[in-house]
C-alpha cells in the first residue's frame, strides 16, 4: 500500500471527479471533493515522513520501467508543494461548501466540485511527475478545469475572463508542447532523469535551445509572470470565491515549481542560467512585476482585483529568488512561494466572506464595515500585513531571506524593487483598513445574515497558519530547505 | 540544408500563421480558429520527428525491417484530446459569451461592460 502512494495521491482525485458528476447531489459532491482533498494530504504526510531523510521515492507507472514508462518522482523538491497543494484543497472543501452555495446555482454545484477534483488532479500530478510530457498532459488537466471553474462565476465578465485564460493559457501550454517536442528530438528520451543526464552532450544544439526558450515562456504565462501576466487579475477577480481562494494559492504556484523543476534538473542550470541569460531576465522581469503590480494594486476599486494585483507582484518575488540560482535564492522562492500561498488563500478567503453578506467587494461598499464586521476584517489586515512583511508574519521571514539572498550577490536594484513593492503593500493595504476601520457606515450596504462558521473557521485557520510561521518559520524553512538542497543538489533529479 | 529541411520551415510557418490569427482578430470564433491550426501545426511537428527515411508504417508485416518511429504519434493521440477538449470548451464559452453580450467581437464586449457600469480593470 505505502510503495503506491505516489499513484494513489493523483488517482483519487482523478476518481472522485466522475463520481462527483454522478451523485447529483451537493452534499455527495462536497464528501467527495474533502475525501479527495483529504486523501491527498494524508499520501503528501505520509510521503513527506518517508523522504524527511532526504531520500528519494520512485515509482514506476504500470511497472514499466524508466525511461521508456512514465515515473513518479518524489523527493525534497516537491514534498513543499504535495503538501501545500493538499491543504489548501481542504481548507477549500471545509470553506466552500457555503460560499459556493450563495454565489452558485445549485444545479452547476456538483459540476464545479468535479472541475475542482480536475483541479486537485492536475496540480498534484505536475508537482510529482518524473515525465516532461505527462506534466504537460497533467498541465492542460489542470489548466481545463480551471477555465471551467473561473467560468462559472456570478457575472458575465466571469465568461470573458475564462475565454481570455483559455486562449493565452493554450498559447503557453502549447509552447511547452513545442519546447518538450524539440527536446524529445534532440535527445530523445522524454524521462527528466533520462533528459538531464543526456542534455549536457547537446549544450550548444540550436534546435534544444529553442526547445529551452519555448518550455520557459510556456510556464512563464502559466505563472503569470510580468508582461505575461494579462489573464490574472480577471481570472481571479471573477472566479466564485470559493475557486479564487484555490487557485490563488496553488495555481501559479505549481507554475513556479515546473518551471524550477525543468530549469535546474532538466536543462540543468549551467544551460539556463549560464548559456542562457534567464538568471538577467528572470531578475529584470521579476522587478517590473513587483513595481507594476503593486502600483496597480493601489488604484483598484474592487477588493478582488486588488489581490489580484498584488499576487502579480508576489510572483516577482518569487521568480527573483530562484533567478539567482543560488541555493539561498532557491530557497527563499520555495519559503515565499509557501507563506504567500497562505496569505493570498486567507485574503481571497476572507474576500469570499464580504462576498456572501456584502454581494458585493467594491472597495467603496465596504466603508464602516470594521465595526461591524470586526473577524472579517481582522483576518484582512492581519494577512494584508503578511503581505506587506511586517515582522512577525510569514511575509517577514521570506521577504528577509530573500533580501539577505539578494544582498549575497550584490543585486541592489532588484533590492530597491522590492522595499518599493513593500512600500506600495503598505498603501494598498492601509487603503483597506481606512476604509473598514475609519470612514462612517455608508447605509446602503448592511452586512446580511451571519458569516457561516466553517467560513470563518477555514479563512482564521490560514491567517493563524500565517502567523504561526512568522513566528515560528522552522516547518516552512526545513521544508524549504530540503527542496533547495535536493534541486541543487549533486545527482538532483 | 533548408532542402532537407523544408518540412520544418512549412510547419513553423503555420504555426506563426496561427499565431497571428489568435492576436490579431478580434473575433472570439476566429481566435479559436486561430488556436487550433497553432495547435494542429505542432501535432505536425510531432509527427514528422517520428518518420524515418523508407521507413514503413509502424506496423509489424513480414519483409518489412525499417519502421517509422510510433511514439511521437501516440504523443501526439494525447495531445489531440487536449487540443479537442480546449476547442470544446472554448466553443462552449463563446456560446454562452453570445447569449450573455449579443457579440462575439471583443471591442463590443469591453464597450458593453464598460457602459454597464461593471467595474473594468485598470
Amino acid at each position: 500500500m505505502t510503495a503506491e502512494l505516489p499513484a494513489l495521491q493523483v488517482v483519487i482525485p482523478l476518481l472522485c471527479a466522475p463520481l462527483c458528476l454522478l451523485f447529483r447531489s451537493r452534499t455527495a459532491a462536497w464528501l467527495m471533493f474533502l475525501l479527495a482533498a483529504l486523501a491527498s494530504l494524508g499520501c503528501a504526510v505520509l510521503m513527506a515522513g518517508q523522504v524527511a531523510g532526504g531520500d528519494m521515492l520512485r515509482y514506476e507507472m504500470g511497472g514499466w520501467e524508466p525511461p521508456v514508462g512514465i515515473e513518479y518522482v518524489i523527493a525534497g523538491f516537491n514534498v513543499p508543494l504535495l503538501l501545500l497543494v493538499s491543504t489548501i484543497a481542504v481548507v477549500v472543501a471545509v470553506y466552500g461548501r457555503r460560499s459556493l452555495e450563495s454565489e452558485i446555482s445549485s444545479s452547476r454545484i456538483p459540476l464545479l466540485y468535479a472541475c475542482l477534483c480536475l483541479n486537485l488532479t492536475g496540480l498534484l500530478g505536475i508537482v510529482s511527475t518524473g515525465d516532461v510530457f505527462n506534466a504537460f498532459v497533467f498541465l492542460e488537466i489542470a489548466s481545463l478545469s480551471s477555465y471551467a471553474l473561473i467560468a462559472m462565476g456570478k457575472g458575465r465578465r466571469a465568461l470573458l475572463a475564462a475565454f481570455q485564460y483559455l486562449v493565452i493559457g493554450t498559447v503557453g501550454a502549447v509552447f511547452i508542447l513545442i519546447g518538450v517536442g524539440l527536446t524529445y528530438a534532440v535527445t530523445g528520451s522524454l524521462n527528466m532523469a533520462d533528459l538531464a543526464a543526456r542534455l549536457p552532450d547537446a549544450y550548444g544544439n540550436r534546435a534544444l535551445t529553442a526547445g529551452a526558450v519555448f518550455v520557459f515562456v510556456g510556464f512563464a504565462v502559466k505563472m503569470a509572470v510580468f508582461p505575461l501576466h494579462g489573464w490574472l487579475p480577471d481570472a481571479y477577480a471573477e472566479a466564485p470565491s470559493a475557486v479564487s481562494t484555490f487557485l490563488a494559492a496553488t495555481g501559479t504556484k505549481v507554475a513556479i515549481y515546473a518551471f524550477m523543476r525543468f530549469a535546474f534538473t532538466v536543462f540543468g542550470a549551467a544551460l539556463v542560467f549560464e548559456r542562457l541569460p534567464l538568471d538577467r531576465i528572470g531578475l529584470s522581469l521579476a522587478s517590473l512585476a513587483m513595481l507594476v503590480g503593486a502600483a496597480a494594486a493601489c488604484f483598484q476599486t474592487d477588493l478582488k482585483y486588488l489581490l489580484a494585483w498584488s499576487s502579480v507582484a508576489h510572483v516577482g518575488y518569487i521568480v527573483a529568488g530562484y533567478s539567482l540560482a543560488t541555493v539561498d535564492g532557491v530557497q527563499a522562492s520555495y519559503l515565499h512561494l509557501i507563506n504567500h500561498a497562505v496569505i493570498k488563500g486567507s485574503l481571497f478567503a476572507a474576500a469570499g466572506i464580504l462576498m456572501l453578506r456584502l454581494g458585493s467587494v467594491r472597495l467603496e461598499a465596504l466603508s464602516g464595515l470594521g465595526r461591524t464586521m470586526p473577524w472579517t476584517f481582522g483576518a484582512i489586515a492581519v494577512a494584508g500585513l503578511g503581505l506587506v512583511g511586517v515582522p512577525l508574519t510569514a511575509g517577514f521571514v521570506s521577504k528577509w531571506a530573500l533580501a539577505t539572498a539578494l544582498i549575497d550577490e550584490g543585486q541592489g536594484l532588484v533590492l530597491a524593487a522590492m522595499l518599493v513593492s513593500s512600500l506600495l503593500a503598505v498603501v494598498y493595504t492601509g487603503r483597506i483598513i481606512e476604509i473598514g476601520w475609519f470612514r462612517e457606515p455608508s447605509g446602503s450596504t448592511a452586512a446580511a445574515g451571519t458569516t457561516p462558521v466553517s467560513m470563518g473557521v477555514a479563512t482564521w485557520a490560514l491567517v493563524l497558519a500565517s502567523l504561526y510561521f512568522g513566528v515560528d518559520p522552522r516547518l516552512p524553512a526545513s521544508l524549504a530547505d530540503a527542496a533547495a538542497s535536493a534541486l541543487l543538489g549533486p545527482g538532483g533529479g | 540544408m533548408s532542402g532537407s529541411l523544408y518540412v520544418y520551415w512549412l510547419i513553423f510557418a503555420l504555426m506563426m500563421i496561427g499565431l497571428y490569427i489568435v492576436i490579431s482578430h478580434g473575433n472570439l470564433v476566429k481566435k479559436l480558429i486561430g488556436l487550433n491550426i497553432f495547435q494542429v501545426s505542432v501535432f505536425l511537428l510531432y509527427i514528422s520527428f517520428g518518420k524515418v527515411r523508407d521507413g514503413s508504417a509502424p506496423i509489424v508485416k513480414e519483409g518489412i525491417d525499417t519502421y517509422s518511429h510510433p511514439l511521437p504519434h501516440v504523443l501526439i493521440l494525447t495531445a489531440i484530446v487536449v487540443g479537442v477538449a480546449t476547442t470544446a470548451l472554448g466553443l462552449a464559452l463563446v456560446v454562452r459569451i453570445f447569449e450573455a453580450y449579443g457579440s462575439l467581437e471583443e471591442d463590443l464586449l469591453h464597450e458593453r461592460d464598460a457602459a454597464s457600469g461593471v467595474d473594468g480593470p485598470s
